[in-house]
């Protein structure tokens, strides 16, 4: 099973860490894994994105031309990647950066509130976190357990603070996904 | 500390450089190759004897790499694309003073200043020299990132074994990309061989001499021969290649670097559908491996080569080949990575136009 992720933004949003996190939490459950990101004359504010290949098998490109899932952070990202996302695929929106609808109908479309979300958690900062972890509960690429792991190692050493607020932002965005579920 | 870690390309060749017992660094920046230089800067100064110098200059940086070979470190330097053309002068005189040193072009796309996105467009210039005169360079293509932690040791035991530059020849998507990597046990520097030809001072002992100026033209001319033997014997000991899927194989595409990953992307889906194709992947680039290639011609009547550029590896497979089979390109330059798909398509329509399904 090979697995291709793209995360896009607004550079500032922590598109990038959230693709971090997947790929070292994936790697530790023993997964082969890539993480590209852009890389370019990009700034704070400008676009960013990056993909991340989880994969039980070798992984050949790094590069995903036609992504089984993509989380989006902003409207000029979901004009983009929309159209290359695999069919029947997965799409995770910031429903509060990005009022409309995908205009694709084989795709599977979650709508986050994850910045009116994050302003309930006080900061932020959980943005991103947030939206992470109704990514992993929507789609099962790996456990939310794994992501906390994987998110401990990374923020090794920085503030107890830290650490709890990015898992107050992934257990709330999972929540938010089981919620739907069950309604 | 044996765990997997994931990390960016360019800090792997850092990681393993300093694990290979590096411990002198000088470089000028550039993209998409910073993040090397960076990791350096950090290196060196965590190391009781390291040194991080960021040069005044790409010039500077290889010449400050000249300095510390002769003086008897395992030294490195990097850039990318239009860095490394400033450095080919340097390079020239590494090998005429064989010196050992490990060079690593991150390349973009050119010519000129070019861009800044994964390009394959220095292979001539890697390979055939680069700089003025009658010499060699070995060239290593990694194309993962345990690859990168793998070869950039073997470059340093290659430098000190034949006592000549060594380049590392990656792009701007091996750089960047992170996946998950193995790092062998850092070397003990004590245990290194001795180098009984450095400059470490002459107290109590002749002095030692190393120089390229060579007047006399004899001298010179025993000097290029020797250069020769050496690059003979590199010839018959280092080309290596990874072969893919070759064994049924009816087409083979050649192809390096991150390519190479491209290409076995499109070979698996041609496989799904059951074209016999498969993959020659060159891990040495000069020396070339033309014997696996050669063997392979055996049963493998069509090869394509698959560059990112507009086709320079080509001639080395025609060269290796010497006719016994017919050789096919396909290439896109400037920075542009094809998708698996759209070498895919290319696979398949070569598969059938030479009608090789029927065989």
């Amino acid at each position: 099973m090979t697995k291709k992720t793209i995360f896009a933004g607004f550079g500032g949003q922590g598109v990038l860490m959230m693709g971090y996190v997947l790929a070292v939490s994936a790697m530790r459950d023993g997964k082969n894994v890539t993480y590209l990101p852009s890389y370019g004359a990009e700034v704070r504010g400008g676009t960013a994105n990056c993909t991340v290949v989880v994969s039980d098998e070798e992984i050949f490109s790094p590069v995903a031309s036609s992504p089984e899932y993509a989380v989006i952070m902003n409207k000029p990202s979901l004009a983009r990647y929309e159209s290359m996302i695999k069919e029947g695929g997965v799409i995770v929106l910031n429903s509060s950066l990005i009022e409309t609808n995908p205009s694709r109908t084989d795709l599977t479309v979650l709508r986050v509130p994850a910045n009116d979300m994050a302003k309930e958690l006080g900061s932020d900062r959980t943005i991103n976190m947030i939206m992470l972890g109704a990514f992993v509960q929507q789609t099962g690429i790996t456990t939310l357990d794994s992501i906390m792991n994987g998110l401990g190692e990374i923020v090794k050493g920085k503030k107890p603070a830290v650490m709890e607020l990015n898992r107050k932002g992934l257990d709330k965005g999972a929540e938010f996904v089981l919620r739907g579920a069950s309604q | 500390m044996n765990d997997k870690m994931l990390m960016r390309g360019s800090h792997v060749i850092g990681e393993a450089a300093v694990r290979a017992g590096c411990r002198f660094y000088a470089g000028y920046p550039i993209t998409p190759q910073n993040e090397l230089t960076e990791y350096m800067a950090g290196a060196m100064a965590r190391l009781e004897d390291g040194t991080f110098i960021q040069a005044e200059s790409e010039l500077a940086a290889v010449n400050m790499v000249i300095g510390a070979a002769m003086a008897g470190a395992r030294a490195m330097t990097s850039s990318s694309s239009p860095g490394v053309s400033l450095k080919q002068e340097g390079i020239s005189y590494l090998a005429a003073q064989e010196l050992p040193a490990v060079i690593v072009n991150t390349m973009r796309g050119g010519p000129g200043l070019g861009n800044i996105a994964p390009s394959q467009g220095d292979y001539f210039q890697a390979t055939r020299g680069g700089g003025h005169g009658d010499y060699r360079t070995i060239v290593l293509a990694p194309a993962s990132g345990q690859e990168l932690a793998d070869i950039t040791r073997k470059a340093f035991d290659y430098a000190d074994t034949y006592r000549t530059p060594v380049m590392i020849l990656g792009d701007g998507m091996i750089g960047q990309m992170m996946e998950p990597v193995v790092f062998p046990e850092p070397l003990d520097l004590k245990k290194l061989p001795p180098k009984p030809w450095i400059l470490d001072g002459a107290k109590g002992r002749p002095s030692r001499i190393i120089r390229s100026l060579l007047l006399d033209v004899s001298v010179e001319e025993d000097q290029n021969w020797k250069l020769v033997r050496k690059y003979e014997q590199i010839t018959r000991e280092i080309p290596a290649a990874e072969k893919y899927l070759t064994d049924d194989a009816r087409l083979v595409v050649v192809a390096y670097g991150t390519a190479a990953r491209i290409a076995k992307g499109a070979i698996k889906r041609m496989r799904d559908i059951g074209l016999k194709v498969g993959l020659l992947r060159p891990i040495t680039l000069w020396p070339f491996p033309n014997r696996i290639l050669v063997e392979m011609s055996r049963w493998v009547r069509h090869f394509l080569v698959y560059e990112m550029s507009t086709g320079q590896m080509v001639e080395d497979v025609r060269l290796g080949l010497e006719g016994r089979s017919q050789v096919h390109f396909y290439g896109r330059p400037g920075g542009v990575v094809s998708t698996p798909e759209e070498l895919s398509k290319v696979i398949n329509t070569l598969y059938h136009r030479q009608n090789l399904q029927e065989e």
